[in-house]
């Protein structure tokens, strides 16, 4: 505790930040890109999120058990996916009003029941001390992974392997370019896309659960605060890839803890100008990657917004 | 975007209560707002004449009371309902609602509680709530009383039925950090707060002098998070201030629980506000800033119950009981212990003076000439905009 790192806080905190504060975003985004590649957006993964959050604490605490809140929390995610696919299903229904429904439905929900939980402590997750080599005890800190954080760097690739090498990946990738070829090649459309909705339901509730059983480790209201909403904004800004999900996640996370650390180091004009950073950047990255001439050719072509 | 997205949200639910949205949801105080119409004079909105009387002497009167956030939250909103449960013995009916948001709909829940529930004295505690929304509410329904969290009561420009009361909680800010002063071991303390506004710098500024008044080498550093509740940032923020050697943190934010729980999960200390985290932190809590509403509450009601007048602008500190230290943790050395007392009771016979020249703030500058001194109730002090010598950060 001693030894002071002086500025190297700066980029410790930025990968800490990376590791600790993106893991919700990475399920969170890699779950909507799994929905979005089947032609559906679904806006309600923030209620998902903070159902997650709520539901992946009350379990723990309930039961004891940090994994089981971690499984709840999916399932919850599952249920709402569920939900969100049965109304798109119905004729003439718009996905994006129905996410926006369940945006509101959820957080209100778990603002409601999550009422009694704000007060207790649940167990919370194990972390992996992968800075025992280190002697400085921030390193050793930064370095206490979280197997979630593991498990959602490795879905990243898992899933952009299943997307485009396995045959559930063709069909989620056929019903979500072309509806109509689906429909000829026999495959129930309103089924993958609702199944889809449901996987990414449980991703994002997984990545709820991080938040209130591992970083910052309590329920509590103001938990998300728009998380859930800027991980679906990011699968646009990964332009629909699980890889670049992963990576503008993590970008995401890092930046974010750059305010902090600079003030925490000395440099303390214009916080409200690096609390903006992350916002900044993806704003940034979006205007260099984009293009006046062509359309983005990795946009699904059957999303709402495509059409 | 934040921000919106919570009043979106607050927004959402409040409006769900209102709506019948489910049975279970009947437990909140708007729901009941909303449901019990038969028992309330409950003439509709829009006359002012028609409005429930002011309370007689001697009779029992409905008390509404308004939080920005939740009862529980370990912070701002659960100090104010923990201060109006001890209300519950007065004879008064209580009626309460959370998760208001400082909108529109303050005005909706005040209207809802005056007339469906017959309330006749509002206590909306979020300091936000003055400006319109408070002051339009009290010129349509001038026969109920509005009280407010916030001291922004003018007699010049401001309805006679709105009252407005807070609290010198830097007094218990500058105790706090005479323990934090004499516990760290590194020098270095950490403060988490939201925003640079007068209040918050008072309480660092504070903190801080009372810090470094046992222990000149003790150097203070803030982060402002931006917002008042934002766990992931508070996260960060503590986080970081550790990784750069802080060993006792403190915040400013709606609800410190974040900051108090990170430091104990780090193996640091940490001082409270608000309400008490005690609970949170066994091993590091060492003491906290606390208010102790019951005590405004208890006196304004008791006033209104036996028909006399109250003060619109009512402040106070230590000696008039207004906040009050979180029990010692098991850290804090019977020195620390002694030295805080011995402030406190400077502070209750009112002899201690916090912001005495000569002061400088942390860019050299001379903020109070030597011999000059502003006490507690100077209003200089409500304009603070400079972070005293010893802090390590900026207001801008």
């Amino acid at each position: 505790m001693s030894d002071v790192l002086g500025a190297w806080g700066v980029p410790l905190a930025v990968c800490a930040g990376a590791i600790r504060v993106s893991t919700p975003f990475i399920f969170v985004s890699l779950g909507e890109c799994i929905t979005e590649r089947s032609g559906r957006v679904n806006l309600g993964l923030e209620g998902t999120l903070v159902m997650g959050a709520m539901v992946g604490y009350g379990t723990s605490y309930l039961s004891g058990s940090p994994w089981l809140g971690v499984l709840g929390a999916g399932l919850v995610g599952v249920l709402l996916g569920a939900v969100h696919g049965f109304l798109c299903g119905r004729p003439r229904v718009n996905d994006v009003a129905v996410g926006i429904g369940l945006m509101l439905f959820g957080s209100g929900l778990a603002f409601f029941l999550g009422k009694p939980l704000i007060q207790p402590t649940a167990p919370r997750l194990p972390a992996i001390p992968f800075g025992f080599w280190s002697h400085t005890s921030q390193v050793e800190d930064a370095l206490r992974v979280n197997v979630l954080f593991i498990l959602g760097v490795l879905l990243a690739p898992a899933v952009s392997f299943a997307l485009r090498r396995t045959r559930w990946g063709l069909i989620v990738r056929t019903v979500g370019e072309s509806a109509e070829a689906a429909r000829a090649m026999g495959y129930d459309v309103n089924r993958v896309r609702t199944l889809a909705t449901m996987a990414g339901g449980f991703l994002a509730g997984v990545g709820g659960s991080f938040l209130s059983l591992f970083y910052p480790g309590s329920w509590n209201e103001g938990l998300s605060s728009g998380q859930g909403l800027m991980a679906v904004a990011l699968v646009i800004f990964a332009r629909w890839s699980p890889v670049r999900c992963l990576y503008a996640s993590l970008l995401f996370g890092g930046a974010s803890a750059l305010g902090p650390a600079l003030q925490a180091v000395g440099v303390s004009k214009g916080y409200y100008l690096f609390n903006a950073a992350p916002y900044a950047l993806t704003l940034l990255i979006m205007i260099l990657s984009s293009s006046a001439t062509r359309v983005s050719a990795d946009q699904p072509a059957e999303l709402t917004v495509a059409r | 975007m934040h921000t919106t997205f919570q009043a979106l949200l607050r927004m959402h639910s409040r409006r769900a209560l209102c709506s019948g949205f489910g049975v279970a949801l009947a437990l909140t105080a708007g729901f009941l707002g909303c449901s019990k119409k038969g028992d309330a004079p409950a003439p509709m909105a829009g006359d002012s004449a028609a409005a429930p009387a002011a309370p007689a002497p001697g009779k029992p009167f409905t008390v509404g009371f308004i939080y920005v956030g939740s009862k529980s939250d370990y912070g701002y909103n659960q100090a104010h309902a923990e201060g109006a449960k001890t209300l519950a013995g007065m004879g008064v009916k209580l009626r309460e609602e959370e998760n208001v948001p400082e909108t529109l709909a303050v005005q909706k829940t005040m209207e809802s509680m005056i007339n469906l529930d017959g309330a006749t004295v509002l206590f909306p505690t979020s300091f936000g709530y003055f400006d319109p929304h408070i002051l339009k509410m009290a010129e349509k329904y001038p026969t109920v009383t509005f009280l407010h969290c916030g001291g922004l009561y003018d007699e010049k420009k401001h309805p006679k039925n709105v009252g407005s009361y807070f609290g010198y909680i830097d007094e218990a800010e500058y105790v706090a950090g005479i323990v934090a002063g004499l516990t760290t071991k590194t020098n270095k303390l950490g403060f988490v707060a939201a925003k640079a506004i007068p209040q918050v710098l008072r309480n660092i500024n504070s903190y801080t002098l009372g810090a470094r008044s046992v222990n000149p080498k003790v150097t203070m550093n803030v982060i402002f998070t931006g917002d008042w509740a934002l766990p992931v940032k508070e996260a960060e923020a503590s986080n970081s201030l550790i990784d750069q050697g802080a060993d006792v943190l403190t915040a400013h934010v709606d609800s410190p629980k974040v900051v108090i729980e990170t430091a104990e999960h780090r193996g640091i200390f940490s001082t409270g506000y608000h309400a008490s985290q005690a609970a949170l932190a066994p091993k590091g809590y060492l003491t906290g800033a606390e208010w102790n509403w019951e005590v405004v509450y208890k006196a304004y009601i008791e006033k209104i119950q036996k028909g006399e007048p109250w003060e619109h602008l009512v402040r106070g500190g230590f000696k008039e009981g207004f906040v009050k230290m979180a029990p010692y943790g098991a850290a804090v050395s019977d020195a620390a212990k002694a030295k805080a007392e011995e402030a406190k009771k400077k502070f209750l016979d009112g002899t201690m003076v916090i912001y005495a020249g000569p002061l400088k703030d942390n860019t050299g500058k001379e903020v109070i000439a030597a011999g000059a001194q502003h006490p507690q109730r100077d209003i200089a002090l409500e304009s603070m905009a400079y972070l005293v010598d010893g802090v390590k950060g900026s207001v801008h």
